[in-house]
C-alpha cells in the first residue's frame, strides 16, 4: 500500500496514551501494514503533556509534517488543543470530554479554558468528535477501560488500513481472561459512540 | 517479555528502539551486559533486567549476567574486563554517561578488546529528559572508537547483532550511537536466529594491557592502524548505502540516523530529485565511497541533527581531493546545530535549497491561551514533604544546589527548592564551593542512586575541608526517574537476586560527616526540626530523608491489597489560607469554581502529609474509602 496514515495521540501522563499508541502499531504489525510509532519517556511521565505518533503505510518516518494528521486522538481536550498544528480541515480530533486540571491553574493561577470555547476552537480548525470516555467506560462496567473505549471510537472512524476486529483482537491478546468481557463491551461502546456522532 | 526471547526467525514482531538492541546483543549471544539506567536509553538495560528476574524467578539460567552498576564508568569497566576474556559484553548509558565514562573510554581504545564489546550512548537531541544535548559522535573521533548509528529499529537490532562481530574483527569496542527519537520509536523487527552465549571467560595475560607510558607510546599506532581497517570495512559496509529520491542529476544528501527517514520523506513529498548517501557506519567515514558520491556532484546537502559532524569531514575531503562542490548544511545556514529535526524543519530546509514550495508551512495555531502542562512531583511524594520544611527551617537567602533525579522537579513553585544544577552528584561538590565563597547557608540535595553514582567523594571532600554545608540525601529506595531501577541501597539487583544493601548513613558516617541526621520526611515538623539543627551544626551535615518512592509505595500497597487512605477537606473549617496549595503545592489539591479547596480522589495517593500542612486542621482522612 502507498497511503500514508498518520495518527497523534495526545493526553496526560499517566492516562495510558504510550500503551494506546503500542496498541495500535501491534494491530498494524498483525495487519502486515508498515508502522512507526513515536513515544515520549522519562521526564515527561510526572503528570505532564504526552505526545505520540503512529504513522502507518508506506512511511520512513515516525514522525509527521505539521497539518498532516489524518486523527488526533485525545484522552483530554486541552491537550487535543495543545497539539492543533499537526491537524488540517479534513482531520478527525476525537477527543474525551473530561479534563484534566493541570497544576499550574491551581498553583500558577494559569486559566484552563472553558469547555464551549474550547470546543468551539477545537471545531474551526477540523470535524470534531466527541467522547465521554469515563460515562462510556463506566457503563461498560470498568472506569479503567476508557482507553478502550477511546480506540472503539477510532476504530469506527474510517482511518485505520484494518478491520475494527484487527484492532479488538490486538488489545485483548495482552488482557487477562478476566478483563476480555468488559473490554469487549467498552469498545464496541466506543465504536458505537463514534458511530453515532 | 516472552516475545524478546523468542527463537523464531523470520517473524516480525514491534519492538521500541532499545528494546531491538536488546534483542540484538540476544542475538549475537551476549555474555554480560552492564549499564546506568538514564533516559532515552534505560529501556535496553531494564529488558535485560526484566528478562534475567523472569529467568531468576523461575530458577533457570538467563543465558547472560547483568548489572545496574553504581556509575557508567563502573559499568563499562566491568563490561570490558569480561571482553577481555573473551566473553560479547554491552554497555548501555545516555549521553552525558559517556562523560563519566570517558576516563575509561579513551584509554579503553589504546589496549582494544578481545570479546566483542558495543558501547551504546543514547542522545538527547532536544534535551528530553536531559541537562545538555551534547553530540557524543565527537566521542568516536576523540577516542578513535568505530561508529554505528542506526536510523530505525530495525536497523538499530542488526547494527547490534553485526556490530559485534566488527568489534572483534578490529579488536577495538564499538560505540552505537542512538538518539531518543530511535531508543523511543517502535517498528516493526523481523527476528533473527539466537546464538548461544560463549559464558567461559578466561583472561590470557599481556603485557600490552597494561599502559604504563611506554606501553601507551606503543599502543596508540596500533589503535591508529586498526581505525585505518575500520574505515576499510566501511568502504563496504552494508550500513553504508545509496538511496535514490526521482530522476537525480548532481545533487547529493549525505545523511544518518534518524534524520535519514525525514531527508527520505520529505524528498518524496517535495517531488526532489536526489540520490541520498545514508551513512550507517559514520566513524571513520569511508572516504573513498565519499569522495565518489561527492565527485558525482555540483552540491551537496548534508543532514545531521546537532553538530557539523559529517559536514565538516565532507569540508575537509573536499579541500584534500579538490573536488568543485558546494557543500549545504549548518555554517550555510540552511540547518540549525540547536535541537532534534523534524520533517518539518527538513521540508523547510529543502524548499529554500530547491526553491520549491513547502506544503508543510504554517500550522494553524490555538487563539485560546493553554495552561502549561510540565511534569510535576507526584502526588504523595516524600520529597515534597521534604522540601516543606525545608523551606520552614531554612531562612530566604539559602542556596539549594540539586542534582540528577525526580527532585529536580522541585524547581517549580511553590516549593523552589533547586538552584543550581549541573549534572550527577554536581550539588555537594558546588555546596563545597558555595561554602567558601559566600556566608549564605547551603543546603544541597541529591537521591540515593545518585549519592551511589558519584555524590560520595565531594562529601569526603566537605568532611575534609570542614565546609559548613546541610547535604540531603533524599533516599527513596529507588532510581525513580529512570524507572525504578535498584541501586546499592536496595536488597535485590538487577537480576532478581539478593544483593548486600548499603546504607547511605553508614557510608556517611564512614567518610567522617560528624553530624547525621536520618528523618522521615511524613513527620514534616520533626523534619523540619532535624533541619534546622543540621543548618546550626558549624561543618559539614548530611540529612538522610527516608521515604520509599510514593508510586512504589502504592504498587506495594496494591498488590498487597491494603487501602489507600483517601483524605477530604471540611469545608466548615477550610479558610481558604491556601497554605496546602499554594504552599505545599500537591497536584491532587485543587480550587473549585467557587474558590473552596478539595481534594481529587483519583489523584490522592493517600500520603496524608497535607493533613500535617492545614494550619486550621480542615483536611482528615476519609473513614471508608470508596
Amino acid at each position: 500500500m502507498s497511503k500514508k496514515i498518520s495518527i497523534v495521540l495526545t493526553g496526560v501522563g499517566g492516562q495510558g496514551v504510550i500503551t494506546a499508541a503500542n496498541i495500535l502499531g501491534k494491530a498494524a504489525v498483525r495487519a502486515q501494514v508498515g508502522v512507526f510509532v513515536s513515544e515520549i519517556h522519562g521526564m515527561a511521565q510526572r503528570g505532564g503533556a504526552v505526545v505520540c505518533t503512529v504513522r502507518m503505510g508506506d512511511v520512513s518516518s515516525p514522525l509527521l509534517p505539521s497539518g498532516t494528521a489524518d486523527v488526533l486522538l485525545s484522552t483530554e481536550p486541552v491537550e487535543a488543543l495543545r497539539n492543533i498544528g499537526y491537524v488540517h480541515k479534513k482531520t478527525k480530533i476525537i477527543t474525551d470530554i473530561n479534563p484534566v486540571i493541570p497544576f499550574t491553574v491551581a498553583v500558577g493561577g494559569e486559566q484552563y479554558p472553558q469547555t464551549e470555547a474550547l470546543f468551539k476552537e477545537l471545531s474551526a480548525h477540523a470535524q470534531v468528535f466527541k467522547v465521554d470516555a469515563l460515562k462510556i467506560a463506566k457503563e461498560a462496567g470498568a472506569v479503567i477501560t476508557k482507553n478502550t473505549v477511546m480506540l472503539g471510537a477510532l476504530a469506527a472512524a474510517g482511518v485505520l488500513p484494518f478491520s475494527p476486529d484487527v484492532l479488538l483482537d490486538t488489545i485483548l491478546e495482552g488482557l487477562p481472561d478476566k478483563y476480555k468481557d468488559v473490554n469487549r463491551k467498552a469498545f464496541q461502546a466506543g465504536m458505537k459512540a463514534l458511530r453515532n456522532k | 517479555m516472552s516475545e524478546l526471547t523468542l527463537d523464531e526467525p523470520g517473524k516480525t514482531i514491534l519492538l521500541l528502539g532499545n528494546e531491538a538492541i536488546t534483542r540484538g546483543a540476544l542475538e549475537a549471544g551476549i555474555d554480560v551486559a552492564t549499564t546506568y539506567p538514564g533516559t532515552p536509553s534505560s529501556e535496553i538495560a531494564d529488558t535485560f533486567s526484566a528478562i534475567a528476574r523472569d529467568a531468576t524467578r523461575q530458577k533457570k539460567d538467563p543465558g547472560f549476567y547483568f548489572q545496574y552498576s553504581t556509575n557508567e564508568k563502573v559499568a563499562l569497566e566491568v563490561a570490558a574486563a569480561a571482553s577481555f576474556c573473551g566473553l560479547r559484553s554491552l554497555t548501555c548509558m545516555k549521553h552525558v554517561g559517556l562523560n563519566v565514562a570517558a576516563d575509561t573510554f579513551m584509554t579503553y581504545m589504546y589496549v582494544g578488546c578481545r570479546g566483542g564489546h558495543l558501547i551504546v550512548s543514547a542522545d538527547d537531541p532536544s534535551c528530553h529528559s536531559s541537562q545538555n544535548e551534547q553530540d557524543n559522535r565527537y566521542f568516536a573521533l576523540f577516542a578513535s572508537a568505530p561508529m554505528l548509528e542506526p536510523t530505525t529499529p530495525q536497523e538499530a537490532k542488526e547494527m547490534t547483532r553485526l556490530g559485534f562481530e566488527l568489534s572483534e574483527q578490529l579488536h577495538l569496542p564499538v560505540l552505537l550511537r542512538t538518539t531518543t527519537r530511535l531508543n523511543h520509536a517502535r517498528g516493526p523487527i523481523t527476528l533473527h536466529e539466537m546464538t548461544q552465549p560463549r559464558r567461559e571467560g578466561h583472561f590470557d595475560k599481556d603485557p600490552s594491557l597494561v599502559t604504563v607510558p611506554a606501553v601507551a607510546r606503543a599502543n596508540h599506532p596500533v589503535l591508529l592502524k586498526r581505525l585505518a581497517e575500520a574505515e576499510k570495512i566501511a568502504e563496504t559496509s552494508p550500513f553504508n548505502e545509496v538511496i535514490t529520491v526521482g530522476s537525480p542529476k548532481d545533487v547529493g544528501v549525505v545523511t544518518s540516523g534518524v534524520s535519514y527517514t525525514y531527508v527520505k520523506e520529505m524528498a518524496e513529498e517535495l517531488h526532489l530529485n536526489v540520490r541520498i548517501l545514508k551513512l550507517g557506519m559514520t566513524h571513520p567515514i569511508p572516504r573513498k565511497m565519499c569522495t565518489e558520491f561527492m565527485a558525482s556532484c555540483t552540491t551537496l546537502i548534508i543532514v545531521e541533527e546537532l553538530e557539523p559532524f559529517l559536514e565538516n569531514q565532507f569540508k575537509a575531503l573536499a579541500f584534500d581531493t579538490g573536488a568543485k562542490v558546494k557543500i549545504l548544511g549548518k555554517s550555510s545556514g540552511h540547518f540549525s546545530r540547536l535541537y532534534e529535526y523534524t520533517p518539518d524543519s527538513v521540508a523547510e530546509a529543502f524548499s529554500k535549497i530547491f526553491k520549491v514550495k513547502n506544503p508543510f508551512t504554517s500550522p494553524v495555531t490555538s487563539s485560546l491561551k493553554l495552561p502549561r502542562r510540565p511534569p510535576s512531583l507526584c502526588p504523595g511524594c516524600p520529597h515534597r514533604a521534604t522540601y516543606y520544611a525545608v523551606k520552614k527551617a531554612a531562612d530566604k537567602d539559602t542556596i539549594y544546589p540539586t542534582d540528577i533525579g525526580c527532585y529536580t522537579l522541585g524547581k517549580e513553585p511553590p516549593l523552589q527548592t533547586a538552584d543550581i544544577l549541573l549534572c550527577m552528584g554536581s550539588n555537594a561538590g558546588m555546596a563545597c564551593g558555595f561554602s567558601v565563597a559566600t556566608d549564605q547557608k547551603i543546603i544541597s540535595f541529591m537521591g540515593d542512586s545518585t549519592f551511589f553514582h558519584s555524590g560520595i567523594p565531594p562529601i569526603i571532600n566537605a568532611v575534609h575541608h570542614n565546609h559548613d554545608v546541610v547535604i540531603t540525601v533524599l533516599d527513596n529506595r529507588t532510581t525513580a526517574m529512570t524507572g525504578h531501577q535498584p541501586h546499592p541501597g536496595t536488597e535485590i539487583d538487577g537480576m532478581g537476586k539478593p544483593a548486600k544493601l548499603i546504607k547511605v548513613e553508614d557510608v556517611v558516617k564512614g567518610c567522617g560527616v560528624q553530624h547525621v541526621e536520618i528523618v522521615d520526611p511524613n513527620k514534616i515538623k520533626e523534619t523540619t526540626e532535624a533541619f534546622k539543627r543540621a543548618l546550626e551544626f558549624k561543618g559539614t551535615s548530611v540529612v538522610v530523608s527516608k521515604s520509599p518512592c510514593i508510586l512504589l509505595e502504592v504498587q506495594r500497597k496494591r498488590k498487597a491489597r491494603e487501602t489507600i487512605q483517601l483524605y477530604h477537606i471540611d469545608q466548615e473549617k477550610c479558610k481558604r489560607c491556601k497554605t496546602c496549595i499554594g504552599r505545599f503545592g500537591c497536584p491532587a489539591l485543587y480550587f473549585a469554581e467557587d474558590g473552596s479547596v478539595h481534594i481529587d480522589p483519583a489523584q490522592c495517593n493517600g500520603c496524608g502529609n497535607c493533613v500535617q500542612v492545614c494550619p486550621f486542621g480542615a483536611i482528615s482522612a476519609v473513614e471508608e474509602s470508596p
